[in-house]
């Protein structure tokens, strides 16, 4: 029992659970009191204990009824067998008699497979993937091997020599043996991989992703974009969880005299308790300006809904998206699902050839007021302008405006001033210049800009 | 570990769903079992879930079942130990010390030597720290409640973060530390329950300590059981339109959906209104009661008439 349970932790582990020492022993206590009588009743335990959000339920109760459905793969060799029980039903009987002192001469294994005994056979199964340690399997290609070594555990070697003795002296035996012997590999086979699915979920999940976050955001296809949006709300939570943590901390050595006077009025001014004064301190605001022409459009799609997806940390954000022209695009994301507002947003300004000078003058002329001297003013884009005006004066007076000016660029350091390329002009201004092309730069990109304001 | 004593209510999973029911509260079965492991494993409860599930409720309900005191302990912003744990009584103490100095000389006339004297007056200084002067508030008394307790931390969500750390030793080891005093084991283990809004998230070691029990807005039966219990007037028709009408609501894009309270003031007031049945003018009237916007009084009002005769339909096949 402990065995088993042991094993789910780990498969909840695999799934996503975060399953520490300390919570896998109260669950042991939690199961001991209440029996493994009821399977419902255990699955309620187990939820309760382990998982810690409403999430971690929904993945630790999937990661259950996978892991408690694991002895069913013997079915589908019962249901063969069944099978060969009923059409060639007159060989087995006949030979019953001439069958058991062949039999004898058979190893275990054949013994146990022509025996039929189901029970028997699962449980030699779940001895085998003891044996071989199945629960560490972590690879989609380790699967053949885990097979391998499983059916060799059991005496495959011992049931090919039978197979090859019987084929000489009782053939319709040793047919029968050859149909059950390829249901016991399928059987195994069908173990193995639910193992990769318990066991092999984390790795091979962690793996994807790590080639996922280095991966250039704006060449990803089409069938990766909602793992890519996925893995950035990950990257959300976890700016989240880092940056939202309490705002004010007390700066010691600065007495508040009026709160202290105020608090300490009930014993007569007697200063037992102090106060002391406390810095408030500012959350990010943030004015996103994106480029959503041809290749960057992308980007941009997957900046914007990381950076609208840090509300707990980021006080005030306001998105600007342009092409030939600017338009104000908060509303958009506010309302609307990711999808529907890049939709829209493409509609609007998207895919056209991009005029950095006309956009940026749309913005002094209407929303300059929103940059203030808290303000992050982050442009996104890759100052390829068709070599029309670039606006560089404009950008110095909203940089002089701003707290900072971040800009981030998809393309390569390499190609900066290439071509059409402004890059130079624009960074003279610039307080921070980075590439951002991958998933894992724009979650660096943004974490810093979010901590300049600790 | 704390054996579920043979003779306790608390002897399985059905005895407390029964005994809960007792006291006006339908649970679900994993409400129940969470309340029954609390109790087997000693461990409090973090009940999460949206307004008006009945969150609090269930503390009450628990402490009413068991006949336990309630201790409650609401959160808010800036709640910090001498709210939440402990406090000296300062003007006592100040009190004493105006007595001290009258008797100052007659205590220390018997002393011979200086030595002598500091050491009577350290007796007094101890004195100052006893039990005599703290002022326990709720987390201190549940400790020292002999029958044990049920102890509801009410949202513990609209804490500061340094507060859950100072929950850490209660909610492990049932005891509390006081520098002067030492530390204050729970004469009985108290029960407790710890309530979340999910305003923000609560740190790991927080919730490794406890259960964690998700409660989401009820099923279809379930819910009119709880109406059911707690609304005895209604009629068993206008109970199911009802349900199957919130449950209607609860599809829309809402900006705060009807939760059970909502469900149970609405039913108490079709009561009043005297209404049979529901009918779609009613609803129209007393919309107000079961959504708290007005936003979501106009996503809803297009919608009256098609969810009405749905839930009309519903006793029907129901």
């Amino acid at each position: 029992m402990q065995e088993n349970l042991h094993r789910f932790f780990r498969a909840a582990r695999g799934a996503g659970v975060h399953v520490s020492p300390a919570e896998s022993i109260d669950a042991m206590r939690a199961v001991t009191a209440v029996g493994l009588a009821d399977r419902v009743v255990l699955r309620d335990t187990l939820l309760l204990t382990l998982a810690k959000s409403e999430d971690e339920k929904k993945a630790l109760g999937a990661c259950f009824d996978l892991f408690f459905a694991q002895p069913e793969p013997a079915q589908p060799q019962g249901a063969k067998d069944e099978l060969q029980d009923s059409s060639p039903a007159a060989p087995p009987q006949p030979s019953q008699g001439a069958g058991d002192e062949i039999s004898s001469n058979l190893g275990p294994l054949a013994q146990m497979l022509l025996s039929q005994d189901r029970n028997e056979i699962a449980a030699a199964i779940a001895n085998a993937a003891g044996a071989t340690g199945l629960s560490g399997i972590r690879y989609f290609t380790q699967r053949g091997l885990f097979s391998s070594r499983m059916l060799e555990a059991m005496g495959i070697q011992r049931l090919r020599d039978d197979l090859d003795a019987l084929a000489e002296s009782n053939p319709a035996l040793a047919e029968r043996l050859q149909a059950v012997t390829e249901a016991l590999r399928e059987t195994v086979r069908d173990t193995v991989a639910q193992a990769l699915a318990l066991y092999g979920r984390e790795e091979s999940e962690n793996l994807r992703h790590e080639v996922l976050r280095n991966a250039p955001l704006s060449r990803i296809e089409p069938r990766q974009v909602e793992e890519m949006r996925a893995l950035i709300r990950q990257i959300a939570r976890r700016l989240r969880e880092r940056y939202a943590k309490p705002r004010k901390r007390q700066r010691r050595g600065h007495l508040d005299v009026r709160r202290t006077l105020r608090r300490n009025a009930a014993w007569g001014g007697v200063p037992f308790l102090t106060a002391w004064k406390r810095r408030h301190r500012d959350k990010p605001k943030i004015v996103a300006l994106c480029d959503v022409s041809g290749s960057v459009a992308r980007v941009s799609d997957f900046f914007l809904l990381l950076i609208h997806s840090l509300h707990e940390v980021v006080s005030d954000v306001r998105s600007f998206a342009f092409s030939g022209h600017l338009i104000e695009v908060s509303e958009i994301l506010e309302k609307k699902s990711p999808e529907e507002a890049m939709a829209e947003i493409m509609g609007k300004v998207g895919f056209g050839s991009s005029d950095y000078g006309s956009s940026f003058v749309d913005f002094e002329k209407g929303f300059m007021a929103s940059v203030t001297p808290q303000t992050t003013v982050i442009v996104l884009g890759d100052a390829r302008s068709n070599n029309l005006d670039p606006g560089a004066d404009i950008v110095k007076r909203i940089s002089e405006r701003a707290k900072r000016l971040v800009w981030l660029n998809p393309e390569g350091r390499m190609t900066w001033g290439w071509g059409d390329s402004e890059m130079p002009r624009y960074q003279t201004f610039c307080n921070v210049v980075r590439q951002c092309a991958t998933a894992q730069q724009l979650e660096r990109a943004v974490s810093d800009i979010v901590a300049t304001y600790r | 570990m704390a054996d579920p004593r043979p003779s306790s209510p608390l002897a399985s999973i059905a005895a407390v769903e029964a005994g809960l029911a007792a006291q006006g509260y339908i649970a679900s079965r994993q409400i129940a079992t969470a309340v029954y492991l609390s109790q087997a494993i000693e461990k409090p409860i973090l009940v999460e879930g949206p307004a008006g599930v009945g969150k609090t409720e269930l503390a009450k309900a628990i402490a009413a079942w068991r006949g336990l005191k309630m201790i409650r302990l609401q959160c808010y912003e800036g709640l910090d130990e001498a709210k939440a744990l402990y406090e000296w009584k300062y003007a006592k103490q100040l009190l004493y010390t105006q007595i001290l100095k009258d008797k100052l000389g007659e205590v220390l006339s018997g002393a011979a030597t200086l030595h002598a004297a500091l050491d009577q007056l350290h007796d007094f200084g101890d004195v100052f720290f006893s039990r005599e002067f703290v002022e326990p508030r709720p987390l201190l008394q549940a400790m020292l409640e002999p029958q044990g307790c049920v102890l509801l931390i009410d949202e513990i969500d609209k804490s500061d973060a340094e507060f859950e750390s100072l929950l850490l030793e209660i909610l492990s080891d049932f005891q509390v530390t006081i520098p002067e005093l030492g530390t204050i084991a729970a004469a009985s283990a108290p029960t407790v329950i710890l309530t979340s809004n999910s305003e923000r998230n609560l740190g790991d070691a927080l919730k490794r300590r406890c259960l964690h029990l998700h409660i989401g807005f009820p099923e279809q039966r379930l819910e009119e059981r709880i109406v059911e219990s707690r609304v005895p007037g209604i009629s068993e028709r206008l109970r199911r339109q009802l349900v199957a009408f919130i449950h209607d609501i609860r599809t829309l894009d809402l900006k705060k959906q009807p939760s059970v309270s909502e469900t149970i003031d609405w039913a108490r007031v079709l009561v009043l209104l005297q209404a049979g049945e529901l009918g779609h003018e009613v609803v129209r009237d007393t919309l107000n009661v079961l959504l708290k916007y007005e936003s979501d009084i106009e996503v809803a009002q297009p919608q009256v008439t098609t969810f009405v005769a749905k839930a009309q339909r519903q006793n029907i096949f129901g």
